[in-house]
Formats: C-alpha cells, sequence, structure tokens
C-alpha cells in the first residue's frame, strides 16, 4: 500500500525533528524582528542590520549548501556548476528588482541605466514581463532548472560520471561567466544589477524589508530541509543512495539511473535559483563573478566541511565557512586563502565526514564510555563474577577499537 | 590658380633654360612669399626639377635653415649664409636673416619631395628605402607625380620598379584625367597590400548622391581591383590566422602535456596545474632578475637558463604535493580534485606574499623580439615562433622519456596495470611521485613559454585550467598524440572562431563543442582500460 506524501513528511522529520523546526521557525519570524526592530540600538539583545544581513546572506549558501549535498552526498554527483544556477536566479529576481527601481536611475530612464549606457532604446525580448514579481520568481525557478534538466539530460543519458561530470559542469559555468560578461548580453556587463531600489513597492533598504526577506531565507532553508529529508527517506531516496553506492548493479536490477540523476540534480539545481533570487536582494548586488569557477568549488568545500550526506551538516558548513571568510577579509585578508586552501586540504585528508561525521564520532565515543563505565559498575557491584582476563578495550569490536585508539 | 601658373611658367622656363643651374627666381619669390599657396607651389617645382640645387635647398627647408635676407634667399648654415639659389658663400654675410616659416601639410610635402628626390640617388639601397618609405606614407602625392615618371624612366632595378609603378599609380588617383585614373586603378589591382586596398575603398563609396569618384569605368575598374586584391588578402589572412592557431594551440599543449601525464598515470585530477604553470612563470621571472642583478652582460640567454630552473622547482613542488597530500587520496577523485584546489589556494597566495599582488613584468629577450614578414599583412611575431618550437622541443623529450626510458616504461606499466606492475617489482609508489614530478615539470616549462607573451600574476594559472582539462578531455587520456591534436586542433578552431565572432562568443562556442563532444563520445576517451566494474 502506498503512504500518502504528507504522512512520508511528517514521518520523515520525527517528533524531535518539526519541534525543531518550529522553534527556528518562530524564532525567525517572531524573535529577530522584535530584536531587529523594537530593541534599541545599544541594548545587548539587539541585532544589528549587519548581522541580519550577513545572516541573511548565509542562510541562502546554506540552501545551495542544501540543495549540493542531495546531488554530492546521497547521488554522488559533484557538481562544479551549481554557482551558475544561483546565479542564473539571482539574476533572474534581479531583472524584477531593476524594473522596480523605475525612473529612479541615474539617467532618469524607463530601462535600466546600463542599457541607456549602451545606447539602447528599448528592453531586449527576454526582459519582457520582467516587471511582474511572480513571472520573475518563476524564471528564478524555472531558468536554472530547464538549463539543468537539459544539460544533466545530456551527460547522464552518456553516463558521464565522477570528474568528468565535474569537469564539464565546470566548463559550463565558466561558458556562462564569460557569456554574462559580455556588456551586449544584456545584464550589465562585469557591473552586473545594482543600485536597486525598492521590491514589491516598499524600500529594499528598510529594516521591515530586511526582515521579512531573513524570514523568508529562513523558511526556505527550512522547507529545503524538509523536502530533503521527505526525498531521502522516500523509496526515491533509497534508488538514488544505491545509485551512488554502486551504478552499475542498481542498473543490473533493472533501474534506470538516468531518471534519478536527473531528478534529484534538477531539484537541486532549481532550490538554487530560489536561493539566489532571496540573496540577491540581501546583498543588493549580483555580478558575473558570482559564476566563476572558484564560487562553483567553494561549494562543495561548505559541504565537505559539514558532512556529505547529513542534510543538517551543510547548513553548518556553510556558516563555519563563511563566518571565517568574513572575519578573515576583515581581520587578515591576506590570510583567507591560505585558511580556504588548507580547509580544503585538511577536510577532504582527515575529516571526510566533515563536522557532522566529528560530531556523530564523538557522540559515539561517549555513548561507548558510558557503556564501559556502566559494565565496570556492573563488575564492581558483583564481586564473585569471575574476573575478566582481558583489558576493557578488547571487548569492543576491533574495528571501534582501533577508531578509538 | 595662382600656383599653376607658377609650375606653368617654370615649366616654360626649365625647357628654355636647361643650361641654368641656378634655382629660378620665381620659385626663390614663392618661398619668400608669405603665400602658403604660393610656398607649396614653389616646393613642388623643387620636387619636380629634382637637381642638387634643388635638393640642397629642400634640405635646408626641412631643417628650418632657409631665411629671407633683404631681397635674397638665403640658407644659414651654422656661421656661414650660403646663396638659396645656387650654394655659393656669401660674403659678407647678410645682416638678420629672417627665417621662413613651414606650416605642417608644407612640411610634409617637403618631407615628401626629400624622399622622392632620394628615389633619384645614384646608391640602389638608398633608392630602395626611400621608395619604401613613400609608400608607406607618402604626403601630397599629386605634387610628387613628376617626380616619380622621372625615377621610373630612370630606373633599372627590378626590385624598386614595381614599387615605383606603385607609387606611380597611387600618385596619379588624384589626378584629373580620367583615363590616368583609370591605369592607375587598374595598376594598384595587382597589388596584395590592405593599404592599396584601403585606397580604392573610397573610389567606390558614394558621398552623399554622388559617388566620389565621378567616372563609372574607374569605378567598375576599382571594384574588380578591390576584389583581386581581396583574393590574394585571403591567403595570407588565412595563412595568419592558422599560424596564430597553431601558437595557441603550442601553449594549449604545453599547458596540457604536463596534465595529460598526472592524469593518465594516476588518475589524478590536479586542479593545482595551472598554479604549477604560475610557477614556472616566476621562475622565469627569478632567473629575469637574477640575470640582471649578476650577469647583465648575458640578459638576453635568462630565459634559457630559466627552462630548466622552472623544470626543477615546478617538479618539487609537484612532488612534494603528491608526498604529502595526493598521495592519501588514490582512488577518490573528487576529493582528490578538492583537495588540489586547496594546494592551488595555497600556491597562489604563497605567491601574491613573495612576489606581491601586481602582475609582474617579464620581458622578452632581444632576440625573441620583432618578427619575419612574410606578406604585407602576415608577420610572424619571433616571440610566437620560438614557443612553437619549443612546444614542439617539449613535446619530443616526453616522447622520448615515455618510450625510450626505463621510467617510461615504467610509468607506462603502472598506467596500464598497477597491482602487475608492483609484482613484477615496479617501485609503484616511487614511480607515482617521479610521474607527478614530471608532469608538474613539463607545466614549469609551459610557465616559462607563457611568461614571454602572457601577463605573470599570481592568477594567470587560473586561466588556463579550464582549457588545458578541455585538451586532455578532449584528446583522450594518456596519450600524447590526442593530446597535441586535441591541443592544435583546439587552438586552430578558436581563432577561426574568433575572427568570426569575437573572442568570447568563440570560447563559448568551443566549450560548448566539447560539452556535446563529450556526449557522443565519453567511452572513447575515457574508457577506463581493462574490464573495470564499480
Amino acid at each position: 500500500m502506498r503512504t500518502p506524501v504528507s504522512v512520508k513528511l511528517v514521518a520523515g522529520l520525527g517528533p524531535r525533528g518539526w519541534l525543531a523546526v518550529a522553534a527556528v521557525f518562530v524564532a525567525a519570524w517572531v524573535l529577530v524582528p522584535l530584536a531587529h526592530l523594537m530593541l534599541p540600538e545599544g541594548h545587548p539583545l539587539h541585532i544589528s542590520t549587519y548581522a541580519i544581513t550577513l545572516i541573511g546572506k548565509i542562510l541562502c549558501y546554506a540552501v545551495v549548501a542544501v540543495a549540493m549535498d542531495l546531488i554530492w552526498g546521497f547521488g554522488g554527483i559533484l557538481s562544479l556548476g551549481h554557482g551558475l544556477f544561483f546565479a542564473l536566479g539571482g539574476y533572474s529576481f534581479g531583472m524584477y528588482l531593476m524594473r522596480q527601481i523605475g525612473r529612479d536611475g541615474s539617467y532618469g530612464a524607463d530601462i535600466p541605466d546600463f542599457m541607456v549606457f549602451l545606447d539602447w532604446k528599448e528592453l531586449p525580448w527576454y526582459w519582457s514581463g520582467t516587471d511582474s514579481f511572480l513571472w520573475c520568481l518563476l524564471l528564478a525557478v524555472a531558468v536554472p532548472g530547464v538549463i539543468a534538466w537539459i544539460f544533466g539530460y545530456f551527460a547522464f543519458r552518456s553516463r558521464i560520471k565522477g570528474v568528468y561530470f565535474s569537469i564539464i559542469t565546470q566548463a559550463m559555468t565558466y561558458a556562462a561567466m564569460l557569456f554574462f560578461f559580455r556588456n551586449e548580453t544584456g545584464f550589465g556587463g562585469n557591473n552586473g544589477f545594482t543600485d536597486f531600489k525598492r521590491i514589491l513597492g516598499y524600500s529594499i533598504t528598510a529594516p521591515e524589508t530586511r526582515v521579512v526577506l531573513f524570514g523568508l531565507s529562513v523558511t526556505l532553508l527550512l522547507g529545503t530541509l524538509i523536502l530533503g529529508k521527505a526525498l531521502i527517506a522516500s523509496k526515491f531516496g533509497r534508488v538514488l543512495t544505491a545509485i551512488r553506492d554502486a551504478e552499475n548493479r542498481v542498473m543490473f536490477i533493472g533501474y534506470n539511473p538516468l531518471h534519478y540523476k536527473l531528478f534529484i540534480w534538477t531539484v537541486s539545481a532549481m532550490l538554487c535559483g530560489l536561493a539566489g533570487a532571496l540573496y540577491v536582494p540581501q546583498v543588493g548586488i549580483i555580478n558575473p563573478s558570482e559564476m566563476s569557477v572558484a564560487n562553483s568549488i567553494e561549494i562543495a568545500i561548505w559541504v565537505a566541511v559539514g558532512g556529505r550526506g547529513t542534510l543538517v551538516g551543510p547548513i553548518f558548513g556553510a556558516g563555519i565557512v563563511n563566518l571565517s571568510k568574513t572575519w578573515f577579509t576583515t581581520s587578515f585578508p591576506e590570510y583567507w586563502l591560505f585558511f580556504l586552501g588548507l580547509l580544503f586540504i585538511l577536510v577532504t585528508l582527515y575529516l571526510p565526514e566533515g563536522v557532522a561525521g566529528l560530531w556523530a564520532k564523538i557522540k559515539a565515543r561517549r555513548a561507548e564510555k558510558a557503556a564501559l563505565a556502566a559494565g565496570r559498575a556492573e563488575a564492581a557491584a558483583v564481586p564473585a563474577a569471575p574476573r575478566t582476563p582481558a583489558t576493557p578495550e578488547s571487548k569492543l569490536p576491533n574495528g571501534t577499537a582501533a577508531k578509538g585508539a | 590658380m595662382k600656383r599653376l601658373l607658377l609650375i606653368l611658367s617654370l615649366a616654360l622656363g626649365l625647357g628654355a633654360g636647361a643650361v641654368r643651374a641656378d634655382v629660378a627666381p620665381e620659385v626663390l619669390k614663392g618661398l619668400a612669399s608669405e603665400d602658403f599657396d604660393a610656398k607649396q607651389g614653389a616646393v613642388a617645382v623643387l620636387a619636380e626639377v629634382g637637381d642638387a640645387d634643388a635638393a640642397r635647398l629642400l634640405k635646408a627647408l626641412s631643417d628650418d635653415a632657409v631665411a629671407v635676407a633683404g631681397d635674397r634667399l638665403v640658407i644659414v648654415a651654422g656661421e656661414q649664409v650660403l646663396d638659396a639659389a645656387n650654394g655659393k658663400l656669401l660674403k659678407p654675410a647678410p645682416a638678420s636673416p629672417d627665417s621662413i616659416s613651414l606650416n605642417n601639410s608644407l612640411r610634409q610635402q617637403v618631407d615628401g619631395a626629400l624622399a622622392a628626390l632620394r628615389l633619384l640617388s645614384a646608391d640602389k639601397a638608398e633608392r630602395l628605402a626611400a621608395a619604401k618609405a613613400l609608400l608607406a606614407d607618402m604626403g601630397d602625392g599629386a605634387a610628387l607625380l613628376p617626380l616619380f615618371d622621372k625615377a621610373l624612366k630612370q630606373e633599372q632595378d627590378g626590385e624598386i620598379k614595381p614599387i615605383l609603378v606603385q607609387l606611380q599609380a597611387q600618385a596619379s588617383l588624384a589626378s584629373s584625367d580620367a583615363a590616368a585614373r583609370l591605369q592607375a586603378v587598374q595598376t594598384l589591382g595587382q597589388s596584395a597590400s590592405p593599404a592599396v586596398k584601403a585606397l580604392l575603398l573610397p573610389l567606390i563609396e558614394k558621398q552623399g548622391d554622388t559617388f566620389a569618384e565621378p567616372d563609372e569605368k574607374v569605378r567598375l575598374a576599382a571594384q574588380t581591383a578591390i576584389k583581386a586584391i581581396d583574393g590574394r588578402l585571403v591567403w595570407s589572412d588565412t595563412a595568419g590566422q592558422i599560424f596564430t592557431g597553431i601558437s595557441l594551440g603550442s601553449i594549449l599543449l604545453l599547458a596540457a602535456l604536463g596534465l595529460a601525464i598526472t592524469y593518465g598515470v594516476m588518475g589524478v585530477i590536479n586542479m593545482a596545474h595551472g598554479e604549477l604553470l604560475m610557477v614556472g612563470a616566476y621562475s622565469a621571472y627569478a632567473m629575469q632578475a637574477l640575470f640582471r642583478s649578476r650577469f647583465p652582460d648575458f640578459v638576453d640567454y635568462y630565459v634559457v637558463a630559466a627552462v630548466p630552473v622552472a623544470f626543477f622547482v615546478a617538479a618539487a613542488v609537484g612532488m612534494l604535493m603528491e608526498r604529502t597530500v595526493i598521495r592519501h587520496l588514490y582512488g577518490r577523485p573528487l576529493e582528490t580534485l578538492l583537495a588540489t584546489w586547496g594546494l592551488s589556494l595555497v600556491l597562489i597566495q604563497a605567491a601574491r606574499l613573495l612576489f606581491g599582488a601586481q602582475n609582474v613584468e617579464v620581458a622578452n629577450p632581444a632576440w625573441m623580439s620583432g618578427g619575419v614578414q612574410l606578406a604585407e599583412n602576415l608577420s610572424l611575431p619571433w616571440n610566437r615562433l620560438v614557443i612553437v618550437a619549443f612546444s614542439g622541443f617539449v613535446l619530443l623529450v616526453v616522447w622520448l622519456l615515455m618510450n625510450k626510458t626505463r621510467l617510461g616504461m615504467f610509468v607506462r606499466a603502472v598506467t596500464q596495470n598497477r597491482p602487475m606492475a608492483g609484482c613484477v617489482g615496479v617501485p609503484t609508489a616511487r614511480i607515482d611521485t617521479l610521474a607527478f614530478g614530471i608532469g608538474s615539470g613539463i607545466a614549469g616549462l609551459g610557465g616559462v613559454a607563457l611568461s614571454q607573451i602572457a601577463n605573470v600574476g599570481p592568477d594567470m594559472g587560473q586561466g588556463y585550467i579550464v582549457d588545458s582539462f578541455m585538451v586532455v578531455v578532449l584528446g583522450g587520456v594518456g596519450q600524447l598524440a590526442g593530446a597535441v591534436w586535441a591541443a592544435l586542433g583546439l587552438g586552430v578552431v578558436t581563432k577561426f572562431l574568433e575572427g568570426w565572432a569575437g573572442a568570447v562568443i568563440a570560447k563559448i562556442l568551443v566549450l560548448v563543442f566539447i560539452i556535446i563532444f563529450i556526449q557522443k563520445r565519453p567511452q572513447g576517451l575515457f574508457a577506463l582500460k581493462g574490464r573495470f566494474v564499480d
């Protein structure tokens, strides 16, 4: 019998998970707005605009990280093109924000400033309809989705995997970056979109707008998590993980990996597009450097630091890496690349399961110790019991002992 | 009108008094006049007369040494004052000579006339040089036409004569006689120079409603001539594009050869490969600095010294990377990709701290600057030629190394079947390190080549990483021939597309093409040898 999707969704997270989700949701929509809008600036619990923007930005990154984890951690496909989907989402929504500027640009024209600069008289065809909020939101999801679907269909159909897939996604991003750097492309060349004024008629810099955007980011992240959990817990998720571990065997059993990979790849790209659409109004700029090769690889390191295949881990990964980036680039700008580079090396060498793996390991060791202590106490309580000749460690299975040592 | 009259009267005078050596007084009067038209006419006459006196006077004009003293024209040469008409020393020197002024167009005319006079020189080399100089910049051609006619009549040399014919034709394009123009256009149609094409183009253009060229026959002839020139230009244009394509391809090859080895042997995706190119380029920079401070006499040969240095420095960096990081990640290609990306970031930042974030200046040695002129519009720069030859040399060395040495045999054995190679006693771990070192060293060599034509900076490697992967991916793994064909093919195709669609679109098209190509032939290019199943 088939279980309804809603039941699967509820079951995927468990009561504790739902409680956590609800807590975060309330915090984001009630506590943060209160702390930002109601408390005076000097108050110790006041949350500054800077903090809201920074955390909102990192939340968008975290959505990308979770999307990346879906495809890399569970599908075994390392994409170096997620920066492209993120940026496409950002550009799609950025078009709306550019149109919202209206005649307040420095040239006071009906079209964006950069088009005036290029001496264009009217909007190109692909800008039509971009004054509609919903259309642009749709574009932000659909454009990355369609591009990912086309690209993925051909790549997965030809059974391109592993490193080759990574490299051609990198080539795709690189080509797109070059394309967006051109002024004639009609997306502002290397300056991209900036100087936004309002969104849905509200001022984009107003504290209320920021708080709403922040809340939306948290909601998107929670939604992504719930969706991810549900996907992974479903039969689809099982097959996907099986494809990751042994694609040929899955094929021999009779599954076609193409559909599974293509689905998760497209979903992942669409989530990135949404994240990009939320990112742009908060950060206030989108330009082609978001599509650079380095940015896409950095997404991979968020996931690697957080822990692949854990869904929650990548959120922490994105947080850790981006907070360190903020700290380093303001305090020791010249050492940031060293730190990032070493992070890449050390995480792959010594922390293959990331922070989440480390946490699980620590928890397991604590449980072990507790079990040992309990065992000892039991042994002490029963003095008549025959003395065990071996050391306590030898009771554990070999593998665990070696790990503990 | 004034000028025409002057010329006419002088031509009459010339015909009558060929015996008179002195410069005609009318000319002197023209020069002394305040009216620039009159001066121009006088200079034209001087150019036409072209004898020793005229030449001396023109030279003096060009040197600003002609002056008016009382009622006569004089040439001031230091302390001495000469009569402008015949060059005789004037004693006593007239008081307060008032130097006459030239405007720009007049000066151009004087210089052109001087160059034209040199066409009549007895020295063949000087005549040739003068003809070429005039071809590059003639100034007011119509004024020099009689001189060209005269020179053409005298000229016997086979090399100079065609140039003179062209000069004459160019000059008569401005003639008022339609027949003369027609003949000129027909003569020019035999050239293969873009400059001549540029001369002819205005003839068929419309100015407002009327054509610039009133005579229809001339227009038609100009059209045919332009077509003929275009036909000749296509050949050299294509040759030039193929050469720049090969040049780009040879750079891609240098960047990708090392990658072909490291990837082919170990299956290691080395994202820090571009930074090894950078290490090589900075080695060249360091050698240049060393030679400048220590051996300034041999500074032109720093490149030669940089080649082995770059190889060993990059190889050392590569082997260190292999020993410390990559070795622990064998069999985990995605992790290797991330870790080597981390290595590349560290290398970039290290270069920034050591050499500064700005690009550094690496100069071409004297023997690599300049170029070989093959045709009017086809010149091959020496630095590019040297790099093409150098990449051929590196390719040869790699081929010899891989196919003719014991080390190469071991490397190939490990590539084909690692456990079996280990079983028969090949030290596979050491071979890995050495092979990685060789691949990195070759990247260093590529860096030296790059330093001669591209900017040297900490980020320089990043731009090449995608390209070199594309070459390896396109050419097939571990195959030198594949890498060569892919690199040269990509280079030539890119350059042709660039000519057609611009640099950025060309690059995008090439990347899209590769992505499609991989769709079509993934197994053919990436087939793992043996019956490997995961």
